[in-house]
């Protein structure tokens, strides 16, 4: 699975996209593939403001429990409301199902965040 | 095979096969048509000997005294104080000739309690756990798959009832109608060594084909379980839950000769259960996880999660609790806590799910 290189990633698994101050943020295709079987997503609301580094959610495979890290802080502006009643879209299309969209308040923060190489890198080593 | 290997209690097992779609798809194969089990990491215990029986019920709440050559029964071993070493399958091979299937994470202390507790009988104990790999073909589709690689008539053999025969061009296979997934199937009990036991399983897989056959993990295997309301130590039972809390009652013969824990579960009963087993379906987003607390509508902690999970087959969030008993009344609200918010859910009846009775083909 190529990660696509016009993304950012965490080392916690998710991506984002950033354009101007506006990032889109989803979990990448390793993370859905450990998980298994995604069956919850529990999303902040519109208007929350959310931590680099910090827990804004919780995806819920049946097996297992396990929180969605804010690649960046800011203010949500979107949620994927699709996800509600069709999780399993996370599966079928990791990189691009996205779960949130937010405002950045710091737009420097994205420059600690991991390429696609560096990520593929990050896993491979993980995993090994 | 593509297995995701799982850690559990020190073995490599399978907990899904994403090739295969994984867990959900795994789930649905066995509920619609079959589904095939690595189980080699169950263990083994044979009590053979003149007083073999009389070990088997100073240990077990079941009366094994009941059983015939060729019958198997539900049953559990109990500590003195009336909580569980673990659940188990007790088989009658002969008069003088038992085999006690346990749990893998409990297997040692199993086997030592087994050994100890049967040292005034005359009668040996052998851990046999080495010597077989467990495989368990599961589903409405079990029967046809194992008949093809069997010339045992497995139409003569009814649910936990087991026979031997030859399985896959091997000799002297035990094949018993049992499992853990609420579900018919057989579970058959191969030579351990790699070789025979891959050359079976692939065996199994190709002779179920077509009739939808996959793997299916440990993953699975618990959400089908959970389903049909069939406990797992450590959660369910323990050492700190007694057979009256998890409401085995029917599978513990208090009236039968003595065995370990009676005295204490006749106190138990005196005394009033404190807590019973519930079973609640989420009514709000959630999930329920095991150690979830459960509380009241008002807001107070009553008990908590054993297994909580997605039901794959009913499509909704179901759990098992422990709560007391005057908030065990079905289609009364509770609530579990989860992440800090109070989420509705409803005591509904148990097992969450039953096999549909079909006209007997078996």
């Amino acid at each position: 699975m190529a990660y696509p290189a016009d993304a950012k990633y965490t080392k916690e698994h998710e991506w984002i996209k950033i354009n101007g101050n506006t990032g889109t943020v989803g979990i990448t295709d390793h993370a859905q593939n450990s998980l298994g079987d995604i069956v919850f997503v529990e999303l902040p609301k519109v208007g929350a403001t959310i931590s680099a580094g910090k827990s804004f959610g919780t995806v819920e495979s049946v097996k297992a429990v396990s929180d969605l890290y804010a690649p960046v802080s800011g203010t949500v502006t979107e949620i994927n409301d699709a996800l509600a009643s069709a999780p399993e879209k996370i599966n079928q299309d990791a990189n691009n199902t996205w779960i949130i969209k937010l405002t950045l308040s710091n737009a420097g923060e994205a420059n600690g965040l991991l390429s696609a190489a560096d990520y593929e890198k990050f896993i491979a080593e993980e995993g090994a | 095979m593509g297995a995701k290997m799982v850690d559990f209690n020190g073995w490599d097992m399978p907990v899904e096969y994403p090739k295969h779609g994984g867990l959900i798809a795994e789930h649905l194969a066995v509920r619609n048509g079959v589904g095939v089990f690595d189980v080699s990491h169950m263990g083994d215990i044979r009590v053979h000997g003149p007083e073999a029986l009389a070990a088997i019920q100073h240990i077990t709440i079941n009366d094994a005294s009941k059983l015939s050559v060729g019958q198997a029964q539900y049953s559990a071993m109990l500590y003195p104080q009336g909580t569980f070493v673990d659940d188990v399958i007790v088989h009658k091979m002969a008069d003088d000739d038992y085999l006690i299937v346990i749990n893998a994470g409990t297997r040692e202390k199993d086997y030592n309690w087994v050994r100890d507790n049967a040292r005034g009988f005359n009668c040996n104990v052998t851990d046999l756990s080495d010597n077989f790999t467990q495989i368990a073909i599961q589903g409405p589709r079990g029967v046809d798959t194992l008949q093809k690689l069997t010339d045992a008539d497995l139409s003569k053999v009814k649910f936990y009832w087991f026979t031997h025969g030859t399985v896959a061009g091997l000799k002297n296979i035990l094949i018993a109608r049992t499992g853990y997934t609420a579900e018919d199937g057989f579970e058959i009990y191969v030579p351990s060594d790699p070789e025979t036991s891959a050359m079976v399983w692939n065996k199994v897989l190709e002779a179920g084909k077509e009739f939808g056959a996959i793997p299916a993990g440990l993953g699975a295997r618990n959400t089908l379980r959970l389903e049909g309301k069939l406990p797992l130590y450590g959660h369910e039972i323990s050492d700190t839950i007694n057979v009256w809390e998890a409401g085995l009652d029917r599978f513990c013969k208090i009236d039968k000769a003595e065995f370990t824990g009676q005295d204490s579960l006749v106190k138990a009963k005196a005394a009033g259960v404190k807590r019973t087993l519930i079973g609640l379906e989420m009514l709000e987003r959630g999930i329920a996880r095991d150690g979830y607390k459960v509380q009241d509508l008002q807001g107070n902690e009553i008990g908590y999660v054993t297994s909580g999970s997605y039901a794959p087959f009913l499509k909704k969030n179901i759990a098992l609790a422990y709560v007391p008993p005057e908030h065990s009344t079905v289609d009364s609200n509770l609530a579990v806590e989860i992440r800090g918010q109070a989420v509705k859910a409803r005591v509904i009846p148990t097992p969450f799910y039953k096999r549909p009775k079909k006209t007997q083909t078996s």
